[in-house]
């Protein structure tokens, strides 16, 4: 886990990528809520000022969410960087999020 | 016949308050008495490639095409292109129906690698995406293709679970009649599916099975569950075809089917006579016997003479190519070629080991849709059991003539085998007629017999027939009973010489005879017109003798008063012969 990576090469390029964020949630139910306070938490943390974060209410673009492939809420999707990421749920875990949506590597970065 | 061969299932079996919607798939729609609950939930289980998203297809696109309800596709399994092509082959024009908004299909693909769970959901996306899509196209029909896909996928089953019995009721609340499509788990699993879904599914759950014996696939069906509905429990076999989805019930257990007392001819005037006048339209008859007797060759004149009439003929073949049948036919004459191409005749060829036995039997039962023949031969019947007589062997072919029969279809089924093989196949007490050909070798030579072994409700001959293959069709002969048994053949032919000569011999001893007695009666003739000749001759003299004896009496008298008188003058001589 700790001995370092070639991907911390990446870890260092990315210093300053944007970052594009989607969050899928049902109207104003309790989990989506949690999930886009969650969600803006980390990202002030982690990657302030290179982010941006699209809410979707599904309940009013279900079309939108079919498109994007959304079955569960609340979902957040990485659009960018690349690869696409999704993650699942009210992100109250938040090493998972962290994880999930790699704004940060296993651990081994402040 | 075996109670588990025919069930029946007569129209009072369905519920009175039951509301159905039909499948528009050929059978199911029978199993189940008029398709699948609606407004309800219906599971479709089934193993991977056993047809599930298909039957809920063809459901969706009768739904839409058929009966007027719209419907809704969310697949898991592929992207909607990929659907669209998939099912394009089996006449299902998805694109079409979309664009004409009778459809609308939502493709998810769900790639567990590329999910993270990181706390608490639910799937209310796919609520408010189904919501909108049955609105759209104001649909009436939903198809979930393996929503099971969703567990694993997002870490937590418990979520996943209890979110998809939140679905099924929602969807039951929503009056839309829905197909869900299961993956059916390992045999070592209790329940149907992989994920035990059809717990949730209280209404309706059907089974595709698609086995594998002796190398043979076989695809069934089974009706499980059917709440408030009576149904059909047996395996049904059924079929996908360019057609799409084609279930084989069997059917008419009653034994209702119509007879009919109408005759059509077999083409061949002597054998039509032997039975009477014919086969009885609808009639089944079996023709028995080893190879080379020309079983196939007294089929094709059946369909020959079907197609003479106008009518529409089937042939099965079994053992043989359809070139190779229209080539030995065209040898005796019988150019079945010309009723291919008028489309009068379809013939249809496959090995018995290419499909499963219910596929062969749902085939026949595809071919007979679309063909609709009134007379149908199935040739080389009996290699369906590869030489093993298995009592499914016995069940196929019994369904086969039962089909045959319930569509008033005449059928002559050719079987390979001898009679006690046959019998073995026991489909002999199915069929109205059974005759057999059967080789004879004597005098170094084979030849066939024809014994009408049976025909019921027909006063038949119960002579044997030389069965003879010409050029110009077949030919029923009398045979020559002898000494040494039935003649046919050189032996018949010998004998018919014999008999032959025997009548010359005869003719021209009656003419010896009868010039004989010409002459004799000329000679007898002559001989009584000389006697009467005589006779007359004789009578004349007597009568010439009479009248001369009349007068010399007279003349006497005459004499002696002459000689008196004489006397008185002068003493004459007493003698009258002087005058």
């Amino acid at each position: 886990m700790s001995e370092p990576q070639p991907a911390d090469d990446w870890a260092d390029a990315d210093s300053d990528e944007q970052w594009d964020l989607c969050v899928y949630v049902t109207d104003s139910s309790p989990k989506g809520q949690r999930a886009i306070e969650n969600l803006r938490r980390a990202c002030e943390e982690h990657l302030a000022g290179r982010y941006q974060i699209e809410v979707v209410d599904v309940l009013k673009n279900p079309r939108r969410a079919a498109a994007d492939q959304i079955l569960a809420a609340p979902t957040v999707v990485r659009r960018l960087p690349k690869p696409i990421r999704k993650l699942v749920g009210d992100l109250s875990d938040s090493d998972r999020l962290l994880i999930g949506l790699e704004i940060r590597r296993s651990g081994n970065q402040p | 016949m075996d109670s588990t061969v025919l069930t029946s299932l007569t129209a009072g079996a369905v519920g009175p308050n039951l509301e159905k919607a039909l499948t528009g798939i050929p059978g199911l729609d029978q199993i189940t008495g008029g398709g699948l609950p609606q407004g309800r939930v219906t599971l479709v289980a089934g193993s991977a490639g056993a047809g599930k998203t298909l039957l809920g297809l063809n459901f969706l696109v009768a739904g839409a095409r058929q009966y007027g309800e719209p419907g809704v596709l969310m697949t898991f399994e592929e992207p909607a292109a990929k659907v669209a092509l998939n099912v394009r082959s089996l006449g299902f024009d998805i694109d079409e129906l979309v664009r004409t908004g009778q459809l609308a299909v939502l493709a998810f693909q769900v790639d567990p690698s590329e999910i993270v769970a990181a706390g608490e959901f639910d799937f209310e996306p796919i609520f408010a995406i189904l919501d909108d899509a049955i609105r759209q196209v104001g649909a009436k029909r939903v198809l979930l293709d393996t929503i099971e896909v969703i567990f694993g996928a997002f870490g937590d089953d418990a979520i996943v679970r209890s979110e998809l019995i939140r679905l099924v009721r929602w969807l039951d609340d929503r009056g839309v009649t829905v197909v869900l499509t299961g993956e059916r788990g390992n045999s070592g699993d209790n329940g149907l599916t992989r994920h035990g879904i059809e717990e949730y599914v209280t209404d309706c759950v059907i089974v595709l099975d698609h086995r594998v014996t002796a190398e043979i696939s076989t695809r069934r069906l089974r009706v499980v569950k059917y709440r408030g509905s009576a149904h059909g429990t047996n395996e049904y076999p059924f079929l996908i075809s360019e057609r799409g989805f084609t279930v084989l019930p069997i059917t008419s257990v009653a034994l209702d089917y119509e007879a009919s007392e109408e005759r059509v001819s077999t083409g061949i005037p002597r054998l039509d006579h032997m039975l009477g006048g014919g086969l009885f339209r609808g009639s089944t008859l079996m023709v028995s016997g080893t190879a080379g007797t020309g079983k196939t060759s007294l089929g094709a004149h059946v369909l020959n003479s079907a197609c003479a009439r106008g009518e529409h003929a089937l042939m099965v073949l079994l053992e043989e190519s359809p070139d190779q049948v229209l080539r030995n036919m065209r040898s005796l004459g019988l150019d079945l070629r010309p009723w291919v191409e008028a489309g009068l005749l379809r013939i249809w060829a496959a090995r018995p080991s290419a499909f499963g036995l219910e596929t062969h039997l749902a085939i026949l039962a595809e071919l007979i849709e679309e063909e609709k023949p009134s007379v149908t031969v199935l040739d080389g019947i009996a290699s369906l059991s590869h030489g093993v007589v298995t009592p499914e062997v016995t069940s196929i072919v019994a369904r086969q003539i039962d089909l045959l029969k319930s569509r008033g279809i005449t059928s002559v089924i050719t079987a390979l085998g001898q009679e006690e093989d046959v019998s073995a196949v026991s489909v002999s007490a199915m069929v109205d007629t059974w005759l057999q050909l059967r080789n004879i070798e004597a005098n170094g030579e084979r030849n066939r017999l024809l014994f009408v072994l049976e025909s019921r409700g027909t006063a038949h001959s119960n002579q044997v027939r030389e069965f003879v293959l010409t050029d110009h069709g077949i030919e029923l002969l009398d045979v020559y009973i002898g000494a040494a048994g039935v003649l046919a053949g050189s032996a018949r032919v010998t004998q018919q010489a014999t008999e032959r000569d025997e009548e010359l011999r005869i003719a021209e001893e009656l003419a010896r005879r009868r010039r004989e007695l010409h002459r004799s009666v000329i000679e007898r003739e002559a001989h009584l017109a000389a006697t009467q000749d005589q006779l007359d001759a004789d009578r004349s003299e007597i009568n010439r003798i009479d009248l001369r004896e009349g007068h010399q009496d007279a003349d006497t008298e005459a004499d002696r008063s002459e000689m008196a008188a004489r006397r008185w003058a002068d003493a004459a001589p007493h003698n009258g012969e002087t005058r």
